[in-house]
């Protein structure tokens, strides 16, 4: 391990082994704090692995992996649920499918993420975002009651809920028409910016990667 | 918003089933509970209202009968013996005592009881009102009795013919009420009580001159005798020494009751197996309900992953429900075996006649509710390790 250094996001020699015995290589890769990055590639070739892996879903080796002051190749040596803690506190995960638990509110999908996180529920915090979200109105709806443009945006405000170091975000646009396309990237790179977080999109959708200044191209 | 509002929210997100699986322990549930209940008080009763009396001595025929109507009030005796009969058992050795019952009428359906004021001892009975008869046609009632009845020291009422609430009504032979007793929470509740000699005038008639009267003394009977032992040897040789005599049989309670406790066991078994059926099915259904969550919840257990859940969490929110399933339904069931012998109990008081306290604490609740737990845990068990199980392959499908 080298030296802990002020990163958003460090990774040098990541390594991931997927079924079987194929191992797929990432290129280094380094963000500063609140930098924002598209992944891009063809289909197959470990976009979502490589968030996977940065999440703690996947086991991975590397020479070196940090986000901000956090070691991931510690975090993975100390166990499953040192990276559940991590990724509940420092990591917001903006799924393909804007999933929501489907039972509760709009509202207690963000305090149940606040729980999660280990913290104590704050229902002011999670309005304020909520709003922040054009959300306005909504709180108390089930998630079945919104539009999918709303769905996805409570899916963001809940994986901004716990203000994240780092916002991983898989295909965020697959399925969407230019305009709504245009609107979520637009307000995940707002979002991202004004909390100060690192943004990490995955996606092969061009509408995508020319928004950013930064990408990544795995071959 | 916590794990328990989150499994409420999921039960009621699929309200058909949430149901189903509770209504299936309610009913497992509370036909346990309600047999216990039953049983038990039936148990505690007969104990309880047979204390005092070491042997019923009576005409010949079935003895669980005659305990039945000596001391329960529960059947029609089998016959009647002569008023000569109480001499001779108060003479025989081991005998401390004796004390005589002539039944044969009622009033709105509780037994007159033609006696000696030694009965209240016996029975464990005290004035509340009143005073205690000392005359022919004078009665006493039972708390029970008066308050169904109405009647109070200086009521009159007339008897009416036999046992059933039907019968004749002796309307030419008045009784006065002298006094009512305070409740015993046993059989006396349900009695009148009233000298021997009332019965008798009742029955007899006015006689038409001395001899008339002396032959109607003569052939005076009792329905049977209630006797004491003067110690616990008796019971080697008592009984047996009645009923080599060959005119009187000789029953004892405390073996009679346990007798007809074992008749009812049968049933009561049949019962008990039938509840642990209901209560399988119950498992199964909470078992099938929770897989179900499994199934459903796939992708939200997965996403709760996603946020941050530990394994040992989801595995948590399966239990929960299976907890929250099989004692919500353990309690209801509770509920409804009390509510039920609530409703029964009124029935039961003119039926059989053994009033059955609704609010009685029966030993099986205790099993009950500690069982509940379990039943849901053991429900729970095998859904829950494949929610702990399933989480990050699912998880990781879902990013």
């Amino acid at each position: 391990m080298g030296e802990s250094r002020t990163c958003g996001l460090l990774l040098i020699g990541l390594k991931v082994r997927r079924t079987g015995s194929a191992v797929l290589e990432f290129p280094d890769l380094e963000l500063a704090p609140g930098e924002q990055a598209v992944v891009c590639g063809p289909s197959g070739r470990g976009k979502t692995t490589l968030l996977a892996a940065l999440s703690g879903l996947l086991p991975f080796e590397a020479q070196h992996a940090q986000v901000h002051t956090h070691d991931l190749i510690a975090l993975q040596g100390r166990g499953v649920s040192a990276f559940d803690a991590f990724r509940a506190r420092c990591v917001g995960l903006v799924p393909q499918q804007p999933l929501l638990l489907g039972a509760i509110s709009v509202l207690e999908n963000l305090l149940i993420a606040q729980r999660l996180a280990g913290g104590a529920t704050n229902r002011d915090l999670a309005r304020t975002q909520l709003d922040e979200l054009g959300l306005q109105g909504l709180h108390e709806r089930k998630p079945a009651r919104l539009s999918r443009g709303q769905q996805q945006r409570v899916a963001l405000a809940r994986a901004l809920i716990n203000r994240p170091l780092i916002l991983l975000a898989d295909e965020p646009t697959a399925n969407l028409d230019d305009a709504l396309a245009e609107q979520v990237i637009g307000l995940l790179q707002r979002q991202a910016r004004k909390h100060h977080a690192n943004l990490l999109v995955a996606t092969h959708d061009a509408r995508v990667i020319g928004a950013f200044s930064r990408q990544v191209k795995l071959s | 918003m916590n794990s328990l509002r989150l499994v409420l929210a999921w039960m009621a997100a699929r309200p058909l089933l949430t149901v189903l699986s509770v209504a299936l322990v309610a009913l497992g549930v509370g036909t346990v509970v309600l047999v216990g209940l039953v049983t038990e008080q039936l148990e505690q009763r007969l104990t309880r209202d047979a204390q005092g009396v070491d042997l019923v001595v009576g005409a010949r025929g079935s003895p669980l009968q005659l305990v039945l109507a000596g001391v329960y009030h529960l059947d029609v005796p089998p016959g009647n013996i002569p008023l000569t009969a109480l001499e001779e058992v108060r003479q025989l050795p081991r005998v401390a005592a004796a004390v005589p019952l002539a039944l044969g009428d009622s009033f709105r359906g509780f037994r007159i009881v033609g006696t000696e004021p030694a009965i209240l001892e016996w029975l464990g009975g005290a004035l509340a009102a009143g005073r205690l008869f000392s005359d022919p046609m004078q009665a006493v009632l039972g708390a029970q009795a008066a308050r169904a009845t109405g009647l109070m020291p200086g009521s009159r009422f007339a008897g009416q013919h036999g046992l059933s609430a039907d019968g004749p009504v002796h309307e030419d032979q008045i009784y006065t009420v002298t006094g009512v007793l305070a409740p015993t929470g046993g059989v006396l509740d349900r009695l009148i009580l009233t000298p021997l000699a009332s019965v008798w005038q009742v029955h007899e008639g006015e006689p038409s001159d001395a001899t008339e009267r002396a032959v109607l003394e003569a052939e005076r009977e009792i329905t049977l005798m209630l006797v004491r032992y003067d110690s616990p040897l008796a019971a080697l040789t008592l009984p047996r020494s009645i009923n080599a005599g060959g005119r009187l049989l000789a029953a004892s309670p405390s073996f009679e009751s346990a007798r007809l406790m074992g008749l009812l066991g049968v049933g009561v078994d049949l019962l008990h197996l039938l509840a642990g059926l209901i209560l399988g099915m119950a498992g199964l259904s909470v078992f099938v309900a929770l897989l179900q969550t499994l199934s459903e919840r796939r992708q939200e257990l997965a996403l709760l992953r996603l946020l941050g859940a530990r394994p040992a969490g989801l595995v948590g929110l399966l239990l929960i429900e299976g907890l929250l399933l099989t004692c919500s339904g353990a309690i209801l069931g509770t509920l409804g075996a009390h509510l039920a012998l609530m409703l029964a109990g009124q029935w039961t008081v003119s039926g059989v006649g053994v009033p059955l306290e609704p609010w009685f604490f029966a030993s099986i609740e205790v099993w009950v509710l500690l069982g509940a737990p379990v039943l849901g845990g053991l429900a729970a068990l095998f859904p829950a390790w494949q929610a702990g199980r399933l989480a990050l392959a699912d998880a990781l499908a879902q990013t």
